[in-house]
């Protein structure tokens, strides 16, 4: 479309199908209309133009399928599993009930299936792996086949129950240290060292993402799930003949609620936690987490690509009528009808939709694959059941269809209606005016190759516009791409470097009175040791309630520090309560309302107390008091649950060493090594996003930049030929010409700023949760990140046409009319 | 070609017909914005059967505006063109696009040709839609292109693309056939050999033929000349031998 016609139609003898045409050699030639083989004709001669919209689509469906069906996939192999391994529906814990409580439980209206079990978290010890490693040991039946939760054993066999050192690791735990069959590790089991053997690697409905409580990723080195028969565990915990742990699945059409409550008055005086269903469940939960915010990216991304592909078929094929005036002017005046002619347009961008869309499930569908592998890194699942769905398949291509027909819809109707008449004379030349920059003065230091650039652009600042928009789209999606680790560098950087300076967090088995930290400051190379008091507790403020923690500290703390909305330390007041300022949204309470306590531990006291102010945090929602003001609350004595400690970085094996030794001591966590561990775990994922969005950046920016250099030197070649016949050199003419793509791409980068902005902004508002909430930050490496991988696109296209401009054949293009 | 068979085809046919074209009083207004520009001013004509006529005038007489309303392109502003009977005045969109389907052959200055199709693609645009069409090959045959089937306009001279908007044209058998300065970007050689297909499908065929041109030299070959000024009809003058196109000169 871009030469004057007797050029462009040399061209065809390239072209596959003028030779197939010429010599016959291919049987579906025959039955093609000519209409339709001017149509493939076209195409061909269009191919770059063609190939770079091709790209735009192929890169949104892609990440449409890919997302969505990441998403269905998952979904589709979650509920097999939770299927097959009967995952329970109720989950409660308590202190202690003796087993025959479980017939009142099943008795509970609407409950069907109970399942009791004894839980403990242990402390390990690997061998070569001088780090804490804590695990939660789980009973099993002694005739290794739990009802709920059915383990799916990848290798090995069930525990022996008549062995009481056999246990069944999670895969990804054993997969992390290498284990197998019949290697063994040390653990501290309700105080007491002892070797455990591994009898079979295991999967698990109830972990499918494992995540110490409290944690922000899978530490799969750090933290396991262990099972063990239940016998050996009853006689390691003192819990022969009860069970600290229950769950269990409704008859169809029970009331998850009323079971819910009928089950926290049966436990509650057994020491309740208060049950929770699935939504609550922390693996559950995550993989929620996960499939909410795939449904959001496969919203936002692929409708930035159909956007911007719409409108570069809007711009090719409005140029492409435009210069095929003449041809619909005759096809008409032979007797095709205004449908004939639209059809005939429509069935071009079809054809261009058609690749793209099939190039773009097809791609979509290898890098759901991909991203699958990835996530079942972090979910461990026993298979992947890869799943394209027959309505995604449609949905790509009426969505894609659809936004295109939309785009062109103008240009393929303007071709229709095209009176033959007029189409018959040639266009009338484009009109220009002065620009603004000139009409106040400035046209005196514009050259007249400047003064061409910027009148091209204000001649049609509407089509300008769409330009700068659509490389600034390309330019947005990259800092969307980036932001994310600026964002986890900058929640890190919070999270574990101003508000927590601690080098372990111990926390106790059970709530211990504070002068046990004196064992702790007695330890060699522990510098400074501060005690903790954490309580579960449910807030609630008028229909609202939340399950989380109260966090406490004592005074004048130096290793914790809330920080305010502004990201300021603040004092823990001495009574009342301080919000997370997430909680506070969810339970719509704020500073100066009473929220009521009810403590689930304990006494199990329900009290209420003031919210005294918010904070800020970026994981997790919870409350913090004063210790001594929760230790009022509590009704108990000086009580704490654990300790932050400060240690020489030279004795910290030696430190954690002893501390594996303390009975009192239910585990420990090394802050730098949670740190390494979370970068170790996104890094991967990380690569994955950013290389996918450095390409489809491109794309974009590419395809915008490549398709309006070559609708220009379609409308201009005439205009720069003649300035070559006046004597100027193939560099000036590149100057006018490239000058003012230069000028729009520049021009999008400020945009593309912003608009990567909002993108990261909508982002993170659509993938926040009660987990955690993502920051918006964005470091300048990211905006220089953007704009380069625009200007690279900007420039490998200007590159192209410039090679293109340099053939200008002269004679030709002055000789035939426009 | 012949010239006494040429003479005996054209009395032959124009003796027979019945009027392919009746126009009366035939207006056209240009709505240019501010200013109204009236290209034609009230036109009556006939076109018989068979017949060939050449509508002579400089530049901006009217002569392709008249043509266009003839060929259901453009439509009138007042008066009314009849085609066989039919009022074309006041036909719809949907008849006028079967009009130049069926009934209409047009050849225009710059050939219009689809520049990525070849020659006898070029046909079979149109022999594909028609009722009752030549083959592609007899059509471009007629118009002594048998030989350059398969090459693309670009691969063709000036006259062979026009010879193929001919072929094109006569195609689908039209009753019609309408020529806008069909020998305008060609040198007068070239022109002739255009001229003597348009001459013989006349001849062969019996196509009623209006050929417009500002070329005074071209009217020998017609049977009637009518001569067009400033949106009218100034004379018209009917040939009583018609040339042969290779006797033409300018």
């Amino acid at each position: 479309m871009l030469d004057t016609p007797q050029l462009a139609a040399g061209r065809f003898i390239s072209c596959p199908f003028a030779i197939i045409s010429g010599k016959k050699l291919f049987r579906f030639e025959g039955s093609m209309t000519a209409l339709d083989k001017k149509l493939l004709r076209d195409l061909w001669l269009m191919k770059g133009q063609a190939l770079a919209i091709v790209l735009v689509i192929v890169s949104g469906v892609a990440t449409f399928v890919m997302f969505i069906s990441v998403m269905h996939s998952l979904n589709k192999t979650r509920d097999a599993f939770y299927r097959d391994f009967a995952f329970a529906e109720v989950f409660g814990s308590l202190k202690r009930a003796p087993e025959s409580l479980r017939a009142r439980i099943s008795e509970i209206p609407g409950v069907d299936l109970v399942e009791t079990r004894v839980a403990a978290d242990v402390k390990l010890d690997i061998e070569g792996f001088n780090e804490p490693v804590t695990a939660r040991l789980m009973s099993v039946p002694n005739n290794g086949r739990p009802l709920l939760n059915r383990l799916y054993l990848k290798t090995g066999r069930m525990v022996d129950p008549s062995k009481d050192n056999e246990v069944v690791v999670s895969d990804a735990f054993a997969q992390a240290h290498g284990f197998k069959p019949g290697d063994s590790f040390g653990a501290v089991i309700n105080g007491r060292w002892k070797t455990l053997v591994i009898t079979g690697i295991a999967l698990s409905p109830e972990f499918v993402l494992q995540v110490k409580p409290g944690g922000i990723s899978p530490d799969f080195k750090r933290y396991g799930i262990l099972w063990m028969s239940r016998e050996a565990v009853g006689t390691a915990y003192d819990m022969d003949g009860a069970f600290n742990d229950v769950v269990l699945t409704l008859l169809p059409g029970a009331k998850f609620e009323d079971v819910v409550s009928r089950l926290d008055a049966v436990l509650d005086r057994y020491g309740g936690f208060g049950a929770v269903g699935r939504k609550d469940q922390m693996s559950h939960r995550f993989l929620s987490e996960e499939f909410r915010q795939l449904d959001r990216f496969a919203e936002v991304f692929p409708a930035i690509f159909i956007g911007v592909a719409a409108f570069l078929l809007n711009v090719v094929i409005s140029r492409t009528v435009s210069t095929q005036r003449e041809q619909i002017a005759a096809l008409k005046a032979i007797g095709y009808s205004n449908f004939d002619v639209g059809m005939h347009f429509t069935k071009l961008v079809l054809f261009i939709v058609l690749i793209g869309v099939v190039s773009g499930i097809a791609a979509g569908v290898w890098l759901a694959k991909g991203l699958g592998r990835i996530y079942m890194e972090f979910y461990r699942f026993p298979y992947f059941d890869f799943e394209l769905r027959p309505s995604v398949v449609v949905a790509a291509v009426v969505i894609t269809a659809g936004s295109a027909l939309l785009g062109t819809l103008r240009a393929v109707r303007q071709a229709a209606l095209l009176p033959p008449a007029q189409a018959m004379r040639p266009e009338p030349p484009m009109s220009y005016r002065k620009t603004t920059l000139e009409k106040i003065g400035l046209g005196a230091i514009l050259s007249q190759p400047t003064r061409i650039i910027l009148r091209n652009i204000e001649r049609k600042p509407f089509k300008a516009l769409l330009t700068v928009a659509g490389i600034s789209c390309g330019c947005a999606v990259m800092i969307a791409s980036g932001f994310f680790s600026d964002s986890v560098d900058f929640m890190v950087d919070v999270q574990f470097r101003q508000a927590q300076r601690e080098d372990m967090t111990i926390t106790y088995i059970e709530p211990s009175a504070r002068r046990t930290i004196h064992e702790l400051k007695g330890l060699f190379g522990v510098e400074h040791v501060e005690p903790f008091r954490t309580v579960p507790a449910r807030f609630r403020f008028g229909h609202r309630t939340y399950r989380t923690v109260i966090q406490s500290f004592e005074p004048n703390t130096r290793l914790h520090y809330l920080l305010d909305t502004k990201l300021k330390p603040i004092e823990l007041p001495p009574s009342g309560i301080v919000l997370t300022d997430y909680l506070a949204d969810l339970l719509a309470i704020k500073v100066g309302d009473q929220l009521i306590v009810e403590v689930l531990e304990g006494n199990r006291p329900v009290r209420q107390v003031p919210v005294v102010s918010l904070v800020k945090q970026y994981i997790g929602v919870m409350g913090y008091m004063d210790r001594s003001a929760l230790n009022r609350l509590m009704r108990e004595g000086d009580l704490v649950s654990g300790a932050y400690l400060t240690v020489d970085s030279r004795e910290q094996p030696a430190v954690y060493r002893k501390l594996v030794e303390m009975p009192r001591v239910a585990g420990t966590a090394v802050r730098m090594d949670e740190i390494r561990n979370f970068y170790e775990t996104q890094a991967e994922s990380m690569l994955f996003f950013t290389f996918i969005a450095t390409i489809l950046a491109g794309t974009i920016a590419f395809g915008v930049v490549y398709n309006s250099a070559r609708i220009s030197l379609s409308e201009r070649s005439r205009e720069l030929a003649s300035l070559r016949v006046l004597g100027y050199t193939r560099g000036e003419i590149s100057y006018i010409f490239l000058g003012e793509l230069g000028v729009l791409t520049l021009a999008a980068l400020p945009l593309g700023f912003i608009l990567g902005r909002a993108l990261c902004a909508y982002i993170v508002t659509a993938v926040e949760s009660d987990l955690f909430r993502v920051p918006v930050v964005l470091e300048n490496e990211t905006y220089a990140l953007g704009a380069a991988v625009v200007l690279l696109s900007a420039s490998v296209s200007g590159l192209i046409v410039r090679h293109r401009l340099d053939h200008l054949d002269l004679v030709a293009v002055l000789k035939t009319r426009e | 070609m012949n010239g006494s068979s040429t003479q005996e085809a054209v009395h032959k046919k124009t003796g027979t017909a019945c009027p392919v074209f009746q126009v009366q009083g035939l207006t056209k207004i240009y709505d240019m914005g501010e200013i109204q520009v009236q290209a034609l001013r009230g036109i009556d004509l006939e076109l018989a059967a068979g017949e060939l006529v050449v509508l002579l005038g400089p530049s901006g007489s009217g002569k392709s505006t008249l043509l266009n309303i003839l060929g259901g392109l453009d439509t009138a502003s007042g008066g009314q063109v009849t085609y066989c009977g039919k009022d074309l005045t006041r036909a719809t969109e949907k008849e006028l696009t079967e009009y130049r389907r069926f009934h209409v052959g047009f050849v225009f200055q710059f050939y219009n040709l689809i520049p990525s199709l070849t020659a006898r693609e070029n046909v079979a645009v149109v022999t594909e839609i028609a009722k009752n069409p030549m083959r592609p090959e007899d059509a471009l045959g007629l118009v002594g292109l048998a030989e350059r089937l398969d090459h693309f306009p670009a691969q063709l001279s000036g006259g062979e693309q026009q010879r193929i908007a001919i072929a094109r044209a006569i195609s689908k058998n039209p009753e019609v056939l309408l020529c806008d300065e069909p020998t305008g970007a060609l040198d007068s050689q070239t022109g002739i050999v255009v001229l003597e297909a348009l001459e013989r499908v006349n001849r062969e065929l019996g196509t009623a033929t209006v050929i417009i041109t500002h070329n005074v030299d071209i009217a020998g070959m017609a049977d009637r000349v009518v001569h067009l000024s400033n949106g009218l009809i100034v004379e018209t003058s009917r040939n009583v031998i018609r040339k042969q196109p290779k006797d033409l000169k300018w």
